[in-house]
C-alpha cells in the first residue's frame, strides 16, 4: 500500500512530518555524518540571534531519569554567519529549512527575520520560550499579551510562514495558543523545555551553572502530549508536536493529539539515527492501520480505528 | 568517519580498585581509532539517555578491537562493568580529533593522571622519538604499568607515596628534572593547568586533552565547551566544542 505520509505547513509542503527539534541537530552537518538529511520532512536549525551569543558557562547539561536538563544559553554565531555559511550547506539536501530565530527584544527577533527575507529558508520559528536566558526569550513567552505582540511585530517584518514555538512553563497552553493566532502567527510549536533543576548532593552544588536547565527527553512527553491536545482544541493553526519523541509510536501519540509534525530533539543524542528513524516508524505504523494518508492521524484520538 | 555500531565485548576485566578494561570488537572505529579519540557508549537503560565518552586506551586494527579503561563512577558505568565477554553495545566513534603524531619531535613527555593514564598507552606506542612518560596514582595500584613500559621510560607518582615520587605528576617532573620538545597530557583540570604553565616556563609545546559533560558527543549541541583564546571557528565566539574540535587542544589555544 501507498502511504502518503507529506503534509502541509501554511503552505509549505514537507514529504514527511518529522523535523528536528531546535537546538538538539545544530545546522545538520553533524548528522549528516550519520544519514542523509533528505529523509527528513525538515530540519530546524538551533536558534540563531541577530549577533553571536557565546551562552552559558559549563556545566551546561545534567542527565536525568530518562531525560536531561540544559542550559546551553543559545550559543550562535549571528546571522550573518548563519547565512554565509550554514543555509548553503542545508540547500544541498532535499528537505525544508526551517530557522529558529532568538533574541533579547523584539527589534532583535525582527532584526534577524529581516535578514533571512531573501534567503531561501522555507519556515521561520519564533523562539520565545527558552528559559536559559536572562532576557527576552521567555519574557514573551510567560504572558499572553507579550507573545501576541512579539507575534504581530515579527509578521511584519516576515517573508515567509511564522511558527512560534510556545513554552510549557505557563498556566494555560490554551491562552497562549490563542494569543500567538491571534498576533497572526502561521503555526504553533510546543513544548519547549520544562525548567528544571538538579542538586549534586555530594557537592551540594547545582548540577549545572546556570542553576536551572530546561528539561527534555521522554520524562516529559505526558506533559507534551497533554499540551499538544489542549493547544489543538484551542486553535484551529497546524501544530508541530514534540517532547520526548524517541520513535513512530511516539510521534503518532503526538499526532492523535492535534499535531500535524513532529520534532525528534533529545532523543538525536541517545541515537544519532533517531529522526529518520521516527520517519520509518511513522511509515510502518500507517502500513500496520492500513491508513493511506497521514492526515487523517491529527487529532484522531476517540475516533474509531 | 563515524560509526554506530554494536559492539561486542571480547574481555573485560577489573584492573584496579573500580577501574575496568574492557576490550571490543567493532566492525569500522578501530580501523579508523588514533590515539586522544574517544568512543560514546550508550546505556542498555533507556532511562539513561546520553552516551558515555570513553577514551580510547589501545587500538589492535589487525584484529578490529579497541580497549576501554574507565573508572566506575556512577549508574552508567556500572552497568557498563557488569557486562562480560559477548555482551553487547552500542557504541558510536571515534570521535573526537586526537593527538597529534606527525610533528617531528625527538623527545616528548607523556603525562596521565588518573583514568586521564588510558589514552598515554596508545599514544606511546605510536608517537615516535623517545617517550619520558610520567603517571599520577592515588596508590600501589599502578594499572596499565606495564603497557606503558614497552614504550617508554616510566616515572610514577602516588598520593599515597607507595611508589615513586610522592606527590603529584609534576613534583615527579620536577623531581626528576624531565624536559622535551613537548608534553601530551590527559588528567584532572588543575594538573593540566599546572603541566601548561610548566611547558611555558620551559619553552615546550603542550598538548593536552580535556574533558567535560557531553551530552550528543558530535558536535550538535553545545554542551561541551572550553574557553579559547582566539574566535572559534563554529560560533565565533570563543568557545571552542570539546568532544568535536578537541579533545586535544595546543596548550596556548585554550583557557583552562
Amino acid at each position: 500500500m501507498e502511504c502518503r505520509t507529506s503534509v502541509n505547513l501554511a503552505g509549505v509542503e514537507l514529504k514527511n512530518p518529522v523535523m528536528t527539534a531546535s537546538g538538539t541537530f545544530g545546522s545538520g552537518s553533524e548528522y549528516s555524518e550519520f544519514y542523509d538529511l533528505s529523509l527528513l520532512g525538515a530540519v530546524v536549525t538551533k536558534g540563531v540571534a541577530n549577533v553571536p551569543w557565546p551562552g552559558n558557562p559549563t556545566p551546561r547539561i545534567a542527565e536525568t531519569a530518562s531525560g536531561m536538563l540544559n542550559a546551553i544559553g543559545l550559543q550562535n554565531p549571528g546571522i550573518d554567519v548563519f547565512i554565509q555559511r550554514d543555509i548553503p550547506f542545508l540547500r544541498r539536501f532535499d528537505t525544508k529549512i526551517i530557522v529558529n530565530v532568538c533574541g533579547k527584544t523584539i527589534a532583535d527577533y525582527c532584526e534577524v527575520v529581516e535578514k533571512l527575507s531573501d534567503q531561501p529558508v522555507d519556515l521561520l520559528e519564533i523562539n520565545v520560550s527558552c528559559p536559559n536566558v536572562k532576557e527576552g526569550g521567555i519574557a514573551f513567552g510567560q504572558r499572553p499579551e507579550a507573545l501576541e505582540t512579539v507575534t504581530r511585530e515579527v509578521k511584519k517584518h516576515a517573508k515567509q510562514p511564522v511558527i512560534m514555538k510556545l513554552s510549557p512553563n505557563v498556566t494555560d497552553i490554551g491562552e497562549m495558543a490563542r494569543a500567538a493566532e491571534a498576533g497572526g502567527a502561521d503555526v504553533l510549536s510546543l513544548i519547549n523545555t520544562l525548567t528544571g533543576m538538579k542538586i549534586d548532593i555530594h557537592r551540594r552544588a547545582f548540577a549545572i551553572a546556570n542553576q536551572t536547565g530546561g528539561l527534555s527527553g521522554p520524562a516529559i512527553k505526558p506533559v507534551a502530549v497533554r499540551m499538544v491536545y489542549q493547544a489543538a482544541q484551542a486553535v484551529s493553526l497546524p501544530i508541530i508536536g514534540m517532547g520526548g519523541i524517541c520513535n513512530g509510536e511516539d510521534a503518532i501519540e503526538f499526532l492523535l493529539a492535534g499535531a500535524s509534525a513532529v520534532s525528534v530533539g533529545t532523543a538525536n543524542f541517545a541515537n544519532p539515527y533517531a529522526a529518520r528513524d521516527t520517519a520509518e516508524g511513522i511509515r510502518d505504523y500507517m502500513a500496520r492501520y492500513q491508513i493511506e494518508d497521514i492526515r487523517a492521524l491529527t487529532g484522531a484520538v476517540g475516533s474509531a480505528c | 568517519m563515524k560509526y554506530k555500531e554494536t559492539a561486542v565485548i571480547t574481555e573485560q576485566k577489573e584492573i584496579a580498585a573500580d577501574i575496568y578494561s574492557m576490550w571490543l570488537q567493532t566492525e569500522n572505529i578501530a580501523g579508523e581509532a588514533v590515539p586522544g579519540q574517544f568512543l560514546s557508549l550508550y546505556s542498555r537503560d533507556r532511562s539513561r539517555m546520553l552516551p558515555r565518552p570513553i577514551s580510547i586506551c589501545q587500538i589492535d586494527r589487525e584484529q578490529s578491537r579497541v580497549r576501554l579503561v574507565y573508572r566506575r563512577a556512577g549508574e552508567g558505568t556500572r552497568e557498563f562493568s557488569r557486562y562480560g565477554q559477548g555482551d553487547r553495545l552500542e557504541a558510536v566513534g571515534p570521535l573526537g580529533n586526537g593527538f597529534p603524531l606527525d610533528r617531528g619531535y625527538g623527545k616528548v613527555l607523556l603525562v596521565g593522571g588518573g583514568i586521564g593514564i588510558p589514552p598515554m598507552v596508545e599514544l606511546a606506542g605510536r608517537l615516535p622519538g623517545e617517550k619520558l612518560i610520567v603517571c599520577g596514582y592515588r596508590n600501589s595500584e599502578l594499572f596499565l604499568k606495564e603497557e606503558l613500559e614497552e614504550n617508554g621510560t616510566l616515572y610514577l607518582a602516588t598520593e599515597d607515596g607507595s611508589a615513586g615520587t610522592r606527590g603529584n605528576v609534576l613534583d615527579a617532573v620536577r623531581e626528576n628534572q624531565l624536559t622535551a620538545e613537548a608534553v601530551f597530557a590527559c588528567g584532572p583540570t588543575p594538573m593540566l593547568r599546572a603541566l601548561k604553565a610548566y611547558a611555558a616556563e620551559q619553552g615546550m609545546d603542550c598538548w593536552l586533552s580535556l574533558e567535560e559533560r557531553m551530552a550528543c558527543g558530535v558536535g550538535a549541541c553545545l554542551a561541551c565547551v572550553c574557553r579559547s583564546t582566539d574566535v572559534d571557528a563554529h560560533t565565533h565566539v570563543k568557545n571552542k566544542r570539546i568532544c568535536k574540535d578537541g579533545p586535544v587542544f595546543a596548550a596556548k589555544e585554550i583557557e583552562i
